[in-house]
Protein backbone atom coordinates (compact mmCIF):
# COMPACT_ATOMS: atom_id res chain seq x y z
CA UNK A 1 0.00 0.00 0.00
CA UNK A 2 1.47 3.28 -0.73
CA UNK A 3 2.45 5.59 1.94
CA UNK A 4 1.64 8.36 -0.61
CA UNK A 5 -2.28 7.93 -0.63
CA UNK A 6 -3.00 12.23 -0.97
CA UNK A 7 -0.39 12.02 -3.94
CA UNK A 8 -2.64 9.04 -5.57
CA UNK A 9 -5.47 10.73 -5.35
CA UNK A 10 -4.42 13.95 -7.05
CA UNK A 11 -2.82 11.48 -9.81
CA UNK A 12 -6.01 9.66 -10.15
CA UNK A 13 -7.63 13.27 -10.01
CA UNK A 14 -5.61 14.58 -13.06
CA UNK A 15 -6.30 11.85 -15.27
CA UNK A 16 -9.85 12.17 -14.48
CA UNK A 17 -9.92 15.43 -15.42
CA UNK A 18 -8.22 15.06 -19.08
CA UNK A 19 -10.89 12.83 -19.55
CA UNK A 20 -13.62 14.85 -18.76
CA UNK A 21 -11.97 17.61 -20.74
CA UNK A 22 -11.79 15.42 -23.78
CA UNK A 23 -15.35 13.87 -22.87
CA UNK A 24 -16.03 17.17 -23.96
CA UNK A 25 -14.74 17.99 -27.29
CA UNK A 26 -16.09 15.03 -28.01
CA UNK A 27 -19.34 15.50 -27.39
CA UNK A 28 -18.92 19.32 -29.23
CA UNK A 29 -17.72 17.17 -31.97
CA UNK A 30 -20.72 14.56 -32.28
CA UNK A 31 -23.12 17.49 -32.27
CA UNK A 32 -21.32 19.18 -35.59
CA UNK A 33 -21.76 15.63 -36.96
CA UNK A 34 -25.22 15.61 -36.09
CA UNK A 35 -25.90 18.96 -36.72
CA UNK A 36 -24.37 19.06 -40.01
CA UNK A 37 -25.34 15.28 -41.08
CA UNK A 38 -29.04 16.27 -40.57
CA UNK A 39 -28.47 20.26 -41.32
CA UNK A 40 -29.73 21.23 -37.65
CA UNK A 41 -29.14 24.66 -37.79
CA UNK A 42 -29.97 25.33 -33.31
CA UNK A 43 -27.84 22.40 -32.30
CA UNK A 44 -24.76 24.10 -34.72
CA UNK A 45 -25.35 27.11 -33.20
CA UNK A 46 -25.15 26.59 -29.50
CA UNK A 47 -21.06 25.30 -30.70
CA UNK A 48 -20.60 28.75 -31.67
CA UNK A 49 -20.60 30.72 -27.73
CA UNK A 50 -17.24 30.87 -26.58
CA UNK A 51 -16.28 27.34 -24.74
CA UNK A 52 -15.88 28.65 -21.05
CA UNK A 53 -16.33 25.34 -19.87
CA UNK A 54 -13.15 24.04 -22.46
CA UNK A 55 -11.24 26.77 -21.00
CA UNK A 56 -11.81 25.82 -17.26
CA UNK A 57 -11.21 22.52 -17.94
CA UNK A 58 -8.06 23.72 -19.76
CA UNK A 59 -6.81 26.18 -16.92
CA UNK A 60 -7.59 23.44 -13.90
CA UNK A 61 -5.62 20.92 -15.12
CA UNK A 62 -2.94 23.44 -16.23
CA UNK A 63 -3.29 24.49 -12.35
CA UNK A 64 -2.92 21.12 -11.08
CA UNK A 65 0.29 20.08 -13.08
CA UNK A 66 2.74 23.22 -11.83
CA UNK A 67 0.84 22.87 -8.33
CA UNK A 68 2.32 18.42 -8.37
CA UNK A 69 5.62 20.19 -10.16
CA UNK A 70 6.29 22.49 -7.61
CA UNK A 71 4.72 20.61 -4.28
CA UNK A 72 5.72 16.90 -5.03
CA UNK A 73 9.09 17.35 -7.34
CA UNK A 74 8.02 14.01 -9.65
CA UNK A 75 9.84 11.75 -10.95
CA UNK A 76 10.09 8.50 -13.73
CA UNK A 77 6.42 7.77 -14.30
CA UNK A 78 4.57 10.39 -12.33
CA UNK A 79 7.04 13.13 -13.78
CA UNK A 80 6.07 11.57 -17.74
CA UNK A 81 2.05 11.89 -16.74
CA UNK A 82 2.26 14.98 -15.23
CA UNK A 83 4.10 16.63 -17.98
CA UNK A 84 2.68 14.99 -20.56
CA UNK A 85 -0.91 16.50 -18.84
CA UNK A 86 0.49 19.51 -19.15
CA UNK A 87 0.80 18.99 -23.49
CA UNK A 88 -2.46 17.22 -23.93
CA UNK A 89 -4.31 19.73 -23.05
CA UNK A 90 -3.53 21.87 -25.48
CA UNK A 91 -4.21 19.76 -28.20
CA UNK A 92 -7.93 18.95 -26.67
CA UNK A 93 -8.47 22.83 -26.57
CA UNK A 94 -7.80 23.12 -30.37
CA UNK A 95 -9.77 20.19 -31.33
CA UNK A 96 -12.63 22.29 -29.59
CA UNK A 97 -11.93 25.24 -31.61
CA UNK A 98 -11.37 23.71 -34.49
CA UNK A 99 -15.28 22.45 -33.92
CA UNK A 100 -16.32 25.81 -33.48
CA UNK A 101 -14.41 26.53 -36.76
CA UNK A 102 -16.14 24.30 -38.71
CA UNK A 103 -19.78 24.84 -37.28
CA UNK A 104 -18.92 28.46 -38.28
CA UNK A 105 -18.32 27.58 -42.13
CA UNK A 106 -21.18 25.44 -42.23
CA UNK A 107 -23.22 27.84 -41.14
CA UNK A 108 -22.21 30.63 -43.52
CA UNK A 109 -22.33 28.18 -46.21
CA UNK A 110 -26.16 27.23 -45.74
CA UNK A 111 -26.33 23.63 -46.19
CA UNK A 112 -24.53 20.56 -47.53
CA UNK A 113 -25.59 18.12 -50.37
CA UNK A 114 -25.14 15.30 -48.67
CA UNK A 115 -25.97 13.45 -51.31
CA UNK A 116 -23.07 15.06 -53.49
CA UNK A 117 -19.89 13.60 -54.36
CA UNK A 118 -17.80 16.03 -52.44
CA UNK A 119 -19.87 15.91 -49.71
CA UNK A 120 -19.59 12.59 -48.94
CA UNK A 121 -15.68 12.49 -48.76
CA UNK A 122 -16.15 15.69 -46.23
CA UNK A 123 -18.37 13.86 -44.15
CA UNK A 124 -16.54 9.87 -44.24
CA UNK A 125 -13.51 12.40 -43.28
CA UNK A 126 -15.78 13.90 -40.07
CA UNK A 127 -16.41 9.89 -39.12
CA UNK A 128 -13.08 8.66 -38.94
CA UNK A 129 -11.78 12.40 -37.32
CA UNK A 130 -14.21 11.42 -34.90
CA UNK A 131 -13.57 8.28 -33.14
CA UNK A 132 -9.33 9.15 -32.91
CA UNK A 133 -10.33 11.86 -30.18
CA UNK A 134 -12.06 9.43 -28.04
CA UNK A 135 -9.27 6.93 -28.44
CA UNK A 136 -6.19 9.12 -28.37
CA UNK A 137 -7.95 10.76 -24.94
CA UNK A 138 -8.73 7.19 -23.44
CA UNK A 139 -5.22 5.32 -24.73
CA UNK A 140 -3.35 8.67 -22.44
CA UNK A 141 -5.92 8.27 -19.39
CA UNK A 142 -5.53 4.37 -19.58
CA UNK A 143 -2.17 4.19 -20.43
CA UNK A 144 -2.41 2.14 -23.80
CA UNK A 145 0.56 1.98 -26.05
CA UNK A 146 -0.91 -0.32 -28.47
CA UNK A 147 -4.15 1.99 -28.60
CA UNK A 148 -2.48 5.25 -29.14
CA UNK A 149 -0.41 3.17 -31.79
CA UNK A 150 -3.46 2.60 -33.62
CA UNK A 151 -4.78 6.03 -33.10
CA UNK A 152 -1.32 7.45 -35.08
CA UNK A 153 -1.44 4.73 -37.93
CA UNK A 154 -5.19 5.45 -38.27
CA UNK A 155 -4.33 8.95 -39.53
CA UNK A 156 -3.19 7.91 -42.65
CA UNK A 157 -6.86 7.14 -43.54
CA UNK A 158 -7.56 11.08 -42.39
CA UNK A 159 -4.67 12.47 -44.41
CA UNK A 160 -5.68 10.36 -47.35
CA UNK A 161 -9.48 11.73 -47.20
CA UNK A 162 -7.91 14.99 -47.16
CA UNK A 163 -5.81 14.76 -50.11
CA UNK A 164 -8.71 13.17 -52.39
CA UNK A 165 -10.14 16.43 -51.26
CA UNK A 166 -7.83 18.30 -52.84
CA UNK A 167 -8.20 16.84 -55.82
CA UNK A 168 -11.46 17.01 -56.08
CA UNK A 169 -11.78 20.95 -55.64
CA UNK A 170 -8.90 20.98 -57.96
CA UNK A 171 -10.90 19.56 -60.41
CA UNK A 172 -14.12 21.36 -59.44
CA UNK A 173 -12.00 24.52 -60.41
CA UNK A 174 -11.12 23.25 -63.78
CA UNK A 175 -14.21 22.03 -64.21
CA UNK A 176 -16.06 24.76 -62.82
CA UNK A 177 -19.40 22.89 -61.54
CA UNK A 178 -19.00 24.25 -58.00
CA UNK A 179 -19.50 27.55 -56.98
CA UNK A 180 -15.69 28.90 -55.97
CA UNK A 181 -17.35 29.99 -52.19
CA UNK A 182 -18.48 26.66 -51.65
CA UNK A 183 -14.55 24.83 -53.30
CA UNK A 184 -12.74 27.33 -51.03
CA UNK A 185 -15.22 26.23 -47.63
CA UNK A 186 -15.14 22.75 -48.45
CA UNK A 187 -11.22 23.03 -48.36
CA UNK A 188 -11.15 24.97 -45.54
CA UNK A 189 -13.61 22.09 -43.28
CA UNK A 190 -10.89 19.35 -44.73
CA UNK A 191 -8.42 21.18 -43.91
CA UNK A 192 -9.77 21.35 -40.02
CA UNK A 193 -10.87 17.86 -40.09
CA UNK A 194 -6.91 16.99 -40.94
CA UNK A 195 -6.00 19.08 -37.95
CA UNK A 196 -8.03 17.18 -35.47
CA UNK A 197 -6.48 14.02 -36.85
CA UNK A 198 -3.20 15.70 -36.20
CA UNK A 199 -4.16 16.71 -32.82
CA UNK A 200 -5.14 13.37 -31.66
CA UNK A 201 -2.55 12.12 -32.94
CA UNK A 202 -0.48 14.41 -30.97
CA UNK A 203 -2.34 13.24 -27.97
CA UNK A 204 -1.70 9.38 -28.87
CA UNK A 205 1.95 10.22 -28.77
CA UNK A 206 1.70 11.74 -25.43
CA UNK A 207 0.01 8.15 -24.72
CA UNK A 208 3.09 6.68 -25.71
CA UNK A 209 5.39 9.24 -24.07
CA UNK A 210 3.38 8.62 -21.06
CA UNK A 211 4.51 5.19 -20.86
CA UNK A 212 7.97 5.29 -22.67
CA UNK A 213 9.61 8.41 -22.43
CA UNK A 214 9.74 8.25 -25.67
CA UNK A 215 8.32 10.74 -28.30
CA UNK A 216 8.61 9.95 -32.02
CA UNK A 217 10.58 6.67 -31.29
CA UNK A 218 13.17 8.98 -29.58
CA UNK A 219 13.88 9.28 -26.01
CA UNK A 220 12.57 11.93 -24.47
CA UNK A 221 12.60 11.55 -21.16
CA UNK B 1 34.06 1.91 -17.11
CA UNK B 2 36.43 4.37 -18.48
CA UNK B 3 38.23 5.81 -15.31
CA UNK B 4 37.10 4.47 -12.26
CA UNK B 5 38.56 4.47 -9.37
CA UNK B 6 37.59 2.07 -7.06
CA UNK B 7 36.44 -1.11 -8.26
CA UNK B 8 34.35 -3.54 -5.99
CA UNK B 9 34.52 -7.44 -6.27
CA UNK B 10 31.91 -9.83 -4.80
CA UNK B 11 31.75 -7.81 -1.64
CA UNK B 12 29.97 -9.77 1.00
CA UNK B 13 29.47 -8.38 4.82
CA UNK B 14 28.42 -9.89 7.68
CA UNK B 15 27.72 -8.13 11.40
CA UNK B 16 27.71 -11.16 13.03
CA UNK B 17 25.12 -13.93 11.74
CA UNK B 18 23.30 -10.67 9.94
CA UNK B 19 24.83 -11.10 6.15
CA UNK B 20 24.23 -7.01 5.36
CA UNK B 21 25.73 -6.79 2.18
CA UNK B 22 25.70 -9.57 -0.77
CA UNK B 23 27.79 -9.56 -3.42
CA UNK B 24 28.01 -6.60 -4.25
CA UNK B 25 30.11 -5.50 -7.64
CA UNK B 26 30.33 -2.17 -8.55
CA UNK B 27 31.93 0.78 -10.14
CA UNK B 28 33.06 4.21 -8.97
CA UNK B 29 34.09 6.98 -11.43
CA UNK B 30 37.09 9.12 -10.74
CA UNK B 31 35.77 12.73 -10.78
CA UNK B 32 32.85 12.42 -10.47
CA UNK B 33 30.05 12.15 -7.59
CA UNK B 34 28.37 8.96 -7.01
CA UNK B 35 25.11 8.91 -4.57
CA UNK B 36 24.06 5.78 -2.90
CA UNK B 37 20.56 6.16 -2.09
CA UNK B 38 17.54 3.53 -0.61
CA UNK B 39 15.93 2.86 2.39
CA UNK B 40 16.79 2.58 6.40
CA UNK B 41 18.77 -0.18 6.69
CA UNK B 42 20.00 -0.85 3.39
CA UNK B 43 23.13 -1.40 3.60
CA UNK B 44 24.47 1.71 1.74
CA UNK B 45 26.04 3.58 4.82
CA UNK B 46 27.70 0.15 5.91
CA UNK B 47 29.04 0.01 2.24
CA UNK B 48 30.19 3.33 2.58
CA UNK B 49 32.19 2.66 5.40
CA UNK B 50 33.90 -0.43 3.62
CA UNK B 51 35.87 1.52 1.09
CA UNK B 52 38.06 2.82 3.98
CA UNK B 53 37.65 0.34 5.88
CA UNK B 54 36.14 2.22 9.00
CA UNK B 55 34.19 -1.49 9.22
CA UNK B 56 37.28 -3.32 10.57
CA UNK B 57 36.47 -0.83 13.75
CA UNK B 58 33.10 -2.57 14.35
CA UNK B 59 33.40 -5.96 16.45
CA UNK B 60 32.18 -8.86 14.46
CA UNK B 61 32.48 -7.30 11.47
CA UNK B 62 33.46 -9.50 8.48
CA UNK B 63 34.35 -8.27 5.25
CA UNK B 64 34.67 -10.76 1.99
CA UNK B 65 35.62 -9.61 -1.74
CA UNK B 66 37.51 -7.04 -2.72
CA UNK B 67 37.61 -3.01 -2.86
CA UNK B 68 40.23 -2.34 -5.79
CA UNK B 69 41.64 1.60 -4.79
CA UNK B 70 44.13 2.51 -8.28
CA UNK B 71 44.70 -1.41 -8.65
CA UNK B 72 45.44 -2.18 -5.33
CA UNK B 73 42.93 -4.04 -3.15
CA UNK B 74 42.92 -1.90 0.22
CA UNK B 75 41.71 -5.20 2.25
CA UNK B 76 45.00 -7.06 1.34
CA UNK B 77 46.97 -7.58 5.46
CA UNK B 78 49.69 -5.34 3.72
CA UNK B 79 47.23 -2.34 3.22
CA UNK B 80 48.25 0.22 5.94
CA UNK B 81 44.77 1.91 7.31
CA UNK B 82 46.21 5.06 8.43
CA UNK B 83 47.44 5.51 4.93
CA UNK B 84 44.25 4.65 3.42
CA UNK B 85 42.17 6.43 5.64
CA UNK B 86 44.43 9.72 4.11
CA UNK B 87 43.77 8.65 0.94
CA UNK B 88 40.34 7.76 1.24
CA UNK B 89 38.66 10.57 3.38
CA UNK B 90 35.54 11.34 5.01
CA UNK B 91 32.99 13.18 6.23
CA UNK B 92 29.85 12.38 8.12
CA UNK B 93 26.27 13.55 8.83
CA UNK B 94 27.01 15.16 12.23
CA UNK B 95 29.80 18.10 11.78
CA UNK B 96 32.07 16.49 14.70
CA UNK B 97 34.87 19.52 14.94
CA UNK B 98 37.77 18.54 17.34
CA UNK B 99 37.68 21.11 20.51
CA UNK B 100 40.53 23.03 19.61
CA UNK B 101 41.16 26.26 17.25
CA UNK B 102 39.94 26.23 13.37
CA UNK B 103 43.57 26.53 13.09
CA UNK B 104 44.35 23.32 14.97
CA UNK B 105 41.55 21.37 13.38
CA UNK B 106 43.17 21.56 10.16
CA UNK B 107 46.70 21.36 11.30
CA UNK B 108 45.78 17.95 13.21
CA UNK B 109 46.28 15.84 10.42
CA UNK B 110 49.02 17.22 8.72
CA UNK B 111 50.42 17.17 11.81
CA UNK B 112 49.86 13.53 12.36
CA UNK B 113 51.54 12.83 9.81
CA UNK B 114 54.87 14.26 10.41
CA UNK B 115 54.55 17.88 8.78
CA UNK B 116 56.21 20.46 11.24
CA UNK B 117 57.51 23.04 9.69
CA UNK B 118 54.93 26.59 10.40
CA UNK B 119 54.52 27.89 7.05
CA UNK B 120 53.72 24.47 5.47
CA UNK B 121 50.98 24.19 7.78
CA UNK B 122 49.99 27.51 7.87
CA UNK B 123 50.09 26.98 3.72
CA UNK B 124 47.76 23.43 4.11
CA UNK B 125 45.58 24.87 6.64
CA UNK B 126 44.94 28.10 4.00
CA UNK B 127 44.50 25.58 1.05
CA UNK B 128 42.45 23.28 2.55
CA UNK B 129 39.67 25.96 4.04
CA UNK B 130 39.70 27.42 0.67
CA UNK B 131 39.39 24.17 -0.71
CA UNK B 132 36.26 23.62 1.60
CA UNK B 133 34.93 27.16 0.56
CA UNK B 134 34.72 28.40 4.20
CA UNK B 135 38.68 30.68 4.43
CA UNK B 136 36.79 34.43 3.96
CA UNK B 137 34.37 33.36 6.58
CA UNK B 138 36.95 32.32 8.76
CA UNK B 139 40.50 33.71 8.32
CA UNK B 140 40.51 36.32 10.88
CA UNK B 141 39.54 33.81 13.55
CA UNK B 142 41.83 30.84 12.67
CA UNK B 143 42.49 31.07 16.60
CA UNK B 144 38.89 31.04 17.88
CA UNK B 145 37.76 27.65 18.65
CA UNK B 146 36.21 25.58 16.32
CA UNK B 147 33.17 24.95 18.28
CA UNK B 148 31.97 28.52 17.70
CA UNK B 149 31.46 28.08 14.39
CA UNK B 150 27.53 27.43 13.02
CA UNK B 151 26.93 23.64 11.71
CA UNK B 152 27.00 24.34 8.34
CA UNK B 153 30.05 26.03 8.90
CA UNK B 154 31.61 22.83 11.33
CA UNK B 155 30.78 20.86 7.94
CA UNK B 156 32.43 22.99 5.78
CA UNK B 157 35.38 22.84 8.35
CA UNK B 158 35.28 18.89 8.48
CA UNK B 159 35.47 18.60 4.43
CA UNK B 160 38.92 21.42 5.08
CA UNK B 161 40.23 19.21 7.98
CA UNK B 162 39.50 16.21 5.48
CA UNK B 163 41.05 17.97 2.51
CA UNK B 164 44.27 19.03 4.46
CA UNK B 165 45.86 15.33 4.22
CA UNK B 166 45.73 15.73 0.06
CA UNK B 167 42.68 12.87 -0.46
CA UNK B 168 41.68 11.34 -3.44
CA UNK B 169 38.49 9.89 -2.33
CA UNK B 170 36.03 11.68 -0.26
CA UNK B 171 33.55 9.79 1.46
CA UNK B 172 30.17 11.57 2.31
CA UNK B 173 27.66 9.70 4.72
CA UNK B 174 24.27 11.99 4.74
CA UNK B 175 26.70 15.34 4.93
CA UNK B 176 23.60 17.82 4.65
CA UNK B 177 20.79 15.50 6.93
CA UNK B 178 21.84 18.02 9.84
CA UNK B 179 22.05 20.91 8.45
CA UNK B 180 19.58 24.45 6.94
CA UNK B 181 18.25 24.46 3.61
CA UNK B 182 21.27 27.15 2.88
CA UNK B 183 23.85 25.01 4.30
CA UNK B 184 22.99 22.50 2.07
CA UNK B 185 22.48 24.11 -0.84
CA UNK B 186 25.96 25.77 -0.34
CA UNK B 187 28.05 22.38 0.28
CA UNK B 188 26.15 20.83 -2.92
CA UNK B 189 27.75 23.62 -5.15
CA UNK B 190 31.05 23.07 -3.15
CA UNK B 191 30.90 18.99 -3.92
CA UNK B 192 30.48 20.29 -7.95
CA UNK B 193 33.79 22.08 -6.92
CA UNK B 194 35.24 18.96 -4.89
CA UNK B 195 34.68 16.03 -7.89
CA UNK B 196 36.71 18.18 -10.13
CA UNK B 197 39.99 17.44 -8.00
CA UNK B 198 38.35 14.25 -6.16
CA UNK B 199 36.39 11.20 -5.81
CA UNK B 200 33.35 11.69 -4.24
CA UNK B 201 30.67 9.56 -2.86
CA UNK B 202 27.99 10.22 -0.86
CA UNK B 203 24.75 8.63 1.07
CA UNK B 204 21.85 10.66 1.22
CA UNK B 205 18.43 9.56 2.04
CA UNK B 206 17.35 12.76 0.56
CA UNK B 207 16.38 12.00 -3.20
CA UNK B 208 16.02 15.62 -4.58
CA UNK B 209 20.17 15.65 -3.49
CA UNK B 210 21.11 12.99 -5.25
CA UNK B 211 18.88 13.89 -8.07
CA UNK B 212 20.46 17.62 -8.05
CA UNK B 213 23.89 16.85 -7.59
CA UNK B 214 25.24 13.35 -8.13
CA UNK B 215 26.49 11.73 -12.02
CA UNK B 216 25.83 8.72 -10.90
CA UNK B 217 23.17 6.98 -8.39
CA UNK B 218 23.49 3.36 -6.78
CA UNK B 219 19.77 2.18 -5.33
CA UNK B 220 20.14 -0.30 -2.34
CA UNK B 221 17.52 -3.03 -0.75
CA UNK B 222 18.07 -5.47 2.01
CA UNK B 223 22.39 -5.20 1.22
CA UNK B 224 22.12 -5.66 -2.57
CA UNK B 225 22.83 -3.07 -5.60
CA UNK B 226 19.38 -3.06 -7.10
CA UNK B 227 20.49 -0.95 -9.68
CA UNK B 228 23.16 1.80 -10.79
CA UNK B 229 23.36 3.97 -13.43
CA UNK B 230 23.51 7.80 -14.65
CA UNK B 231 21.74 9.84 -12.43
CA UNK B 232 19.26 10.94 -15.02
CA UNK B 233 18.68 7.40 -16.33
CA UNK B 234 17.99 6.36 -12.57
CA UNK B 235 15.62 9.47 -12.04
CA UNK B 236 14.09 9.19 -15.63
CA UNK B 237 13.69 5.71 -16.22
CA UNK B 238 15.00 3.39 -14.02
CA UNK B 239 14.91 -0.27 -14.98
CA UNK B 240 14.07 -1.99 -12.47
CA UNK B 241 10.34 -1.50 -10.76
CA UNK B 242 11.76 -1.83 -6.92
CA UNK B 243 14.19 1.33 -8.32
CA UNK B 244 10.99 3.13 -9.63
CA UNK B 245 8.90 1.83 -6.30
CA UNK B 246 11.49 3.77 -4.34
CA UNK B 247 12.21 7.14 -5.79
CA UNK B 248 8.40 7.44 -6.56
CA UNK B 249 8.08 7.06 -2.66
CA UNK B 250 5.94 4.15 -2.89
CA UNK B 251 7.45 2.47 -0.46
CA UNK B 252 10.73 3.24 2.10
Amino acid sequence: MSPRVLFEQDLETLKNKVSEMGEHAEISYDHMLYGIQENKEDILKTLLDTDHKMVDMQRSIEAMCLSLLTRQQPVARDMRLVSAALKVVTDIERIGDHVADMVELYLRMGNMNSEGKQEKLLLKMMEEAKDMIHNSVEAFVEGDEANAKKVVEHDDVVDDLFNDMKKEMMQAIREQNLDADRVVDYLMMAKYLEKVGDHAVNIAQWAIFRMTGDMEGARLY
Amino acid sequence: MANSKITVENLNLHYGENHALKNVNMEIADHAITAFIGPSGCGKSTFLRCLNRMNDLVDGCRVEGKVILDGEDIYDKRVDTTLLRKKVGMVFQQPNPFPMSIYDNIAYGPRLHGIKNKKELDEIVERSLQGAAIFEEVKDRLLKSALGLSGGQQQRLCIARALAVSPEVLLMDEPTSALDPISTLKIEELMETLKKKYTVVIVTHNMQQAARVSDDTAFFLVGEVVEKNATSEIFARPRDKRTEDYITGRFG
